[in-house]
């Protein structure tokens, strides 16, 4: 079906009027185009707001205490309990399918009073008490020195991390940071090593303003003793975080005397969940994007058809005389379905590739402005490159399917007499 | 299409031989494209047989009409029918795409018969770069080009002058001198005259069939 001669033909029929053909093409051009750009739009803004979970690993969830809410095994409700640093071995043992198992504490935060003094100069920082595995939860470039190790932790050094607004604060310009001394709460640190969020949108001044110190160190200086006050927990990639949870609560229900069901007491904020939500939403925004992209590609198809639906007419005695000439209806209808074809599948190609070139546009211009609030790096797979050719392909054969059982259904004897 | 039907050929019993030149003669309405629609298996007959070379034509669905058309009968159109957007050589090369024949050997063989019909030189036009009769030498030549049993002409000259009339039927004559079979609808009774053989019809009958004395066009040239 697909031979040179046949091209040949097709190609001298769709030559035969540049302008018509032109017009026809556009419509599905058009329809494609806003497709692509549709879902490409929609996956910048996916993408821009999803890099506000500053690229925290997604399969993670914090949890903290609250004053519990129903009294158990004597004891009363409204009672504060904490984590300790014990219930980090019990949860690495009862719980293989958590990644990473941070325990965490805080010092200072928003707005809080001056608590870093290096020389003569102050700050007020956040300070927080952490493992070298938060690293990998929340990742962050090292831009001098080191992160905490685990050396640091067993040794319980006094050494730190510092953020770029902690080294703007502190330090003069060009100044050696890595080696120096910091004092927190009273308590001399080396800094060891600066570092900078990586890909964070909107919460970057905070991040800026953070210190990191070894968690056993900061049980020690600061008088925390076994105390927890949160945990960051991620799960291996096939353990959705969501479903672990449950049982982790009850864990800590059951290890701090609480009421099994009081659901209160354990607070915490579901990473995957808010992903999930936040993801489950630009789905709904793709299917729009689908939705509303086919409907205009259909017009364009639509277009196709009609327009076969008139070429079909016009070469009414055309097809007459190939028939006269010894031309199957099979061969007519592959013909005029070919013909739709290509000219719905080319003009898709360059819809398609016209897209690729307003996408590019907009990436670099994206690029020379800096980054834009809840918008990132508009852009298509493959895969959806793939979808729009499948629906290309069989729009094209839809378009063709009419005009070619039209062009046949006249016996030839009556589409010769036609002028 | 109206549905009334109409009886408009009504008994019309003939044959032709291999290697006749025949013309059908008649007033309009006298049913002579219709014979010929039927011969030519474009249109079918309600009633009765028709063989063709040993071969019942009966039954037909498009496919076999398209493929008996392909290898058996070459059109002549009063109006030529060729297809304005393809060249001379490739409006030849037609018939010959359908019966599945590769390029080049389609290509050489309408380059033959172009030349064949004197216009060799012409073969890379279209066909509103050539005259009436070019354009009808060209579709003689397309129906030429399957080398079918028999030639089928509605009116070949028609739509000519006198002058490029008689050329074309000299081409015609000539193709017939070659042994081929041609059947040429005409009210021209000049051209029928250069013909071998008269079929005269009315009203759906055959009113008259004998031969006559044949007058070459070449005299008229």
């Amino acid at each position: 079906m697909f031979n040179k001669d046949r091209w040949n033909e097709i190609l001298e029929a769709l030559n035969a009027n540049k302008v018509r053909t032109f017009l026809t093409a556009f419509g599905v051009f058009w329809g494609i185009t806003i497709l692509v750009l549709l879902l490409a739009l929609t996956n910048g803004l996916r993408n821009g707001v999803t890099a506000d979970f500053g690229n925290f690993a997604t399969n993670s969830m914090f949890m903290w205490t609250r004053g519990t809410s129903k009294p158990y095994k004597g004891l009363p409700k409204s009672r504060f309990f904490r984590y300790k640093t014990d219930d980090v071995a019990a949860l690495r043992e009862e719980f293989p399918e958590l990644k990473y198992i941070s325990p965490r504490n805080q010092l200072g935060g928003f707005q809080g009073a001056n608590n870093v003094i290096r020389g003569t100069k102050t700050g007020a920082f956040e300070i927080y008490g952490d493992y070298p595995e938060f690293i990998k939860q929340k990742p962050m470039d090292i831009l001098e020195g080191r992160f905490l190790s685990y050396s640091d932790i067993n040794a319980k050094r006094k050494v730190c991390v510092i953020g770029p607004d902690v080294v703007a604060g502190l330090y003069d310009k060009n100044e050696e940071v890595i080696g120096s001394h910091i004092k927190i709460n009273g308590v001399n640190f080396m800094v060891i090593g600066t570092f900078k969020m990586s890909n964070s949108q909107g919460d970057s001044e905070e991040e800026a303003n953070t210190i990191f110190i070894p968690f056993t160190t900061f049980s020690l200086a600061f008088n925390y003793g076994d105390r927890v006050s949160w945990f960051a927990l991620t799960a291996h990639d096939n353990f959705p975080i969501t479903s672990v949870k449950e049982r982790i609560f009850n864990l800590m229900r059951t290890r701090h005397t609480v009421h099994p069901e009081d659901e209160r007491a354990i607070g915490h904020f579901d990473l995957s969940e808010e992903f999930g939500r936040i993801n489950g939403l630009f789905d709904i925004l793709s299917i729009v994007g689908y939705f509303v992209g086919i409907l205009i590609l259909a017009s364009g198809v639509i277009g196709i058809n009609n327009i076969m639906l008139i070429v079909v007419k016009e070469r009414t005695k055309e097809i007459g005389v190939r028939r006269a000439l010894g031309a199957t209806p099979w061969a007519i209808k592959g013909q005029i379905l070919q013909e739709s074809l290509i000219l719905t599948i080319l003009s898709g190609m360059v819809g398609v590739a016209f897209a690729a070139f307003v996408i590019w546009g907009m990436n670099s211009i994206l690029d020379s402005v800096g980054p834009v609030d809840n918008f990132a790096n508009p852009s298509v797979s493959m895969q959806v490159v793939f979808v729009a050719l499948t629906i290309l392909i069989l729009a094209g054969v839809l378009a063709g399917l009419i005009p070619a059982n039209r062009a046949t259904k006249m016996k030839p004897v009556d589409a010769l007499r036609i002028e | 299409m109206g549905s009334n039907s109409l009886h408009v050929l009504k008994g019309i019993n003939f044959d032709v031989k291999e290697g006749e030149l025949v013309s059908i003669m008649g007033s309009s309405g006298s049913g002579k494209s219709t014979l010929l629609n039927i011969l030519g298996m474009l249109d079918e007959a309600d009633e009765g047989s028709y063989v063709l070379d040993n071969v019942p034509i009966k039954n037909l669905n498009e496919k076999v009409a398209a493929k008996y058309r392909n290898e058996f009968l070459g059109f002549i159109f009063q109006s030529f029918n060729l297809i304005n957007y393809k060249t001379a050589v490739d409006n030849v090369a037609l018939p010959m795409y359908y019966k599945g024949m590769s390029r080049k050997e389609r290509v050489e063989k309408a380059h033959h018969y172009l030349e064949k019909v004197g216009l060799a030189d012409w073969s890379h036009h279209l066909p509103s770069e050539l005259s009436g009769g070019q354009k009808q030498r060209v579709a003689i030549a397309r129906a030429l080009a399957s080398e079918p049993k028999v030639l089928l002409a509605d009116e070949p000259t028609g739509a000519l002058d006198s002058k490029t009339s008689y050329e074309v039927m000299d081409l015609i004559q000539g193709i017939n001198d070659e042994g081929k079979t041609i059947l040429v609808v005409t009210h021209e009774d000049d051209i029928a005259q250069m013909t071998k053989r008269i079929v005269n019809l009315k009203d759906g009958i055959i009113i008259d069939d004998s031969l006559v004395e044949q007058v070459r066009a070449q005299q008229y040239v």
